[in-house]
């Protein structure tokens, strides 16, 4: 649309172009240099028994494997409380409120600020509220429900997208049928809506797995094998952290540990692209 | 529509149960930022009523054992590397949305923008563990010690920058295309219409994005606490190790105790108190969609 035929091209045409374009190739080399550095140094201690075996010598030598089930435990815990409330709240801002009701307006206030909250104050909360006033101590629980409050607004957003693209004439419909709102949410919004709900899920599991700042402090830094939820368990950031600076000689574990969490988040993003595209596109329920 | 508030005509007794469900879970969402206030200000007090905002300031130095309380360091640390990343990154985010609106043949500039978003999902704790392992025995080679502030602000920049790019490339792909045709037809080579029309008219998309990336540098804490070398002092040089104040919380958090506990806690209301208004400068900016 723009006219990049720029017959005579000026001075500042020409320096205009060789900026972009050195920006971007700046940009893009960073990347490669951060991932290539990462995936050279980590692929090669990358194994099943890496992945499998608990970590020995404060993680120098040893595997990964408890920090693996301490860090699927904090997100279970998580999504099992973020995904109902936030399920929730998206339903009463998409269809139960007016866009110019206080209730409203007040919760998406709220949820505006919680999202820029930075994770250490996350972290602060969390250890003041479910590790002391809770008295739930250094736990999965406490981390995973810290990690909820985190991701909440992220899964509100897209949860509440999700609902709003749903046609008007769905529940016009079903208001003509007679149905209550309740079926009609249930039966026919929700199904409709669940893409969007997905897309927010993948989105808030991939802002709590790379989490470090606001688990130290409430999941604590155990890396032993979790007997329960009560249990501290190291999530894999906070490996890939306490290797790198309170470990001499834990880099290598820290490249390996640090790739296999990148991987996860490239699936995690493959599987938003994925989805968006395949799912979000035919949207109509055929029920 | 439907979606009216107390719908007095639904005969259905589950509608009205549910509706408070759904209030419930609404009001537990929409409180849990209260709730961190709360226990923020509950845990600050002691220090607060102790010490006093002032000693926060005026205080000889950070040494929380013999009672001293200065943030002033801290702030500095945490303002410094933050300004320079926003610096840095502001125009390598803008260019890099240029780039893939107006400058990149139609499939690399979709691969770029792949990549980007790719970008901003890495952990901060991978950035900086790579910062740590990289940048930092770069930097030291050039001028020692190595961890510092520069290090800081190279990593924040690198991970501010997809927040900068991707709002700036969504704004610039919303601006009215009639604007371009009428830039074209006026013959308007591209850096032109770009400087001249694009810019004006994508004004409030770019500024959000730049404030919501300062919020990122300013909670950012992982990343910077393993590049910065973590000394307590008003950095002097771009090679001076700092201390941003929440490397200072993520540090000092594992033994505080009593007062020492509570001034960290005031740190975190600090933060809390950047980016709320932060939040709101945003919510302004965006609502005041001016087009040039």
């Amino acid at each position: 649309m723009l006219n990049t035929l720029e017959p005579h091209p000026g001075g500042w045409e020409r320096l205009a172009t060789t900026f972009v374009w050195s920006a971007a190739a700046l940009v893009t080399a960073t990347f490669c240099w951060l991932l290539g550095d990462i995936i050279w140094h980590g692929l090669s201690h990358i194994s099943w028994a890496f992945l499998t075996t608990p970590p020995r010598n404060a993680g120098r030598e040893g595997g990964i494997g408890p920090i693996l089930v301490s860090t699927l435990l904090i997100l279970g815990v998580c999504l099992g409380v973020a995904v109902p409330l936030g399920v929730g709240t998206a339903v009463l801002l998409a269809e139960f409120t007016t866009d110019t009701s206080l209730f409203g307006r007040l919760t998406r206030r709220s949820l505006d600020v919680l999202s820029g909250v930075p994770s250490i104050v996350f972290g602060l909360f969390g250890n003041a509220f479910f590790c002391k006033t809770l008295g739930l101590g250094f736990s999965i629980l406490s981390g995973g429900l810290t990690l909820a409050c985190m991701v909440l607004p992220i899964l509100i957003r897209s949860t509440e997208e999700g609902f709003r693209t749903v046609p008007t004439g769905y529940r016009l419909s079903a208001a003509a049928l007679g149905l209550s709102r309740t079926t009609t949410l249930l039966y026919l919004l929700l199904p409709a809506a669940v893409p969007g709900l997905l897309v927010g899920l993948v989105l808030g599991v991939g802002r709590a797995i790379a989490e470090t700042a606001a688990l130290i402090f409430t999941s604590g830094y155990v890396d032993r094998m979790p007997q329960s939820l009560l249990d501290s368990g190291r999530a894999l950031s906070v490996h890939i952290f306490d290797l790198s600076m309170n470990v001499s000689g834990g880099d290598s574990h820290a490249y390996a540990s640090a790739l296999v969490l990148i991987f996860a988040l490239l699936a995690i993003n493959g599987a938003t692209s994925w989805l968006t595209k395949h799912w979000l596109s035919r949207r109509i329920v055929t029920v | 529509m439907t979606s009216s508030d107390n719908n007095i005509l639904s005969r259905w007794p589950t509608d009205r149960l549910l509706l408070w469900l759904l209030r419930g879970t609404a009001a537990i969402a929409g409180s849990i930022v209260l709730l961190i206030v709360l226990f923020l200000v509950l845990d600050a007090l002691p220090a607060l009523q102790h010490i006093g905002i002032a000693r926060f300031f005026t205080d000889p130095s950070w040494h929380p054992a013999e009672h001293f309380y200065n943030l002033t360091p801290m702030l500095w640390g945490t303002l410094f590397a933050t300004i320079g990343a926003v610096l840095v990154a502001t125009p390598l985010g803008i260019l890099s949305a240029v780039f893939c609106q107006y400058y990149a043949p139609p499939a690399l500039g979709r691969l770029y923008r792949k990549l980007i978003e790719l970008l901003a999902g890495i952990p901060s704790v991978v950035y900086g563990f790579w910062g740590l392992v990289v940048l930092v025995p770069l930097i030291g080679a050039i001028h020692p010690p190595g961890p510092s502030l520069l290090a800081g602000i190279v990593i924040l920049t690198i991970m501010i920058l997809p927040t900068i790019a991707l709002m700036a490339d969504a704004s610039l792909a919303s601006i009215p295309p009639q604007y371009l045709r009428g830039a074209a037809a006026l013959g308007l080579p591209r850096w032109a219409t770009i400087r001249g029309v694009v810019f004006p008219a994508a004004k409030s998309g770019l500024f959000t994005g730049v404030i919501l990336g300062t919020g990122r540098a300013i909670g950012e804490t992982m990343a910077i606490l393993m590049v910065c070398g973590n000394v307590v002092q008003a950095p002097q040089s771009l090679f001076d190790p700092v201390r941003t104040l929440t490397a200072n919380i993520a540090l000092e958090m594992a033994y505080a105790l009593g007062n020492h506990r509570a001034a960290l806690f005031v740190s975190g209301l600090f933060l809390m108190g950047m980016i709320a208004a932060l939040v709101g400068a945003a919510d302004r900016i965006s609502r005041e969609k001016i087009y040039a």
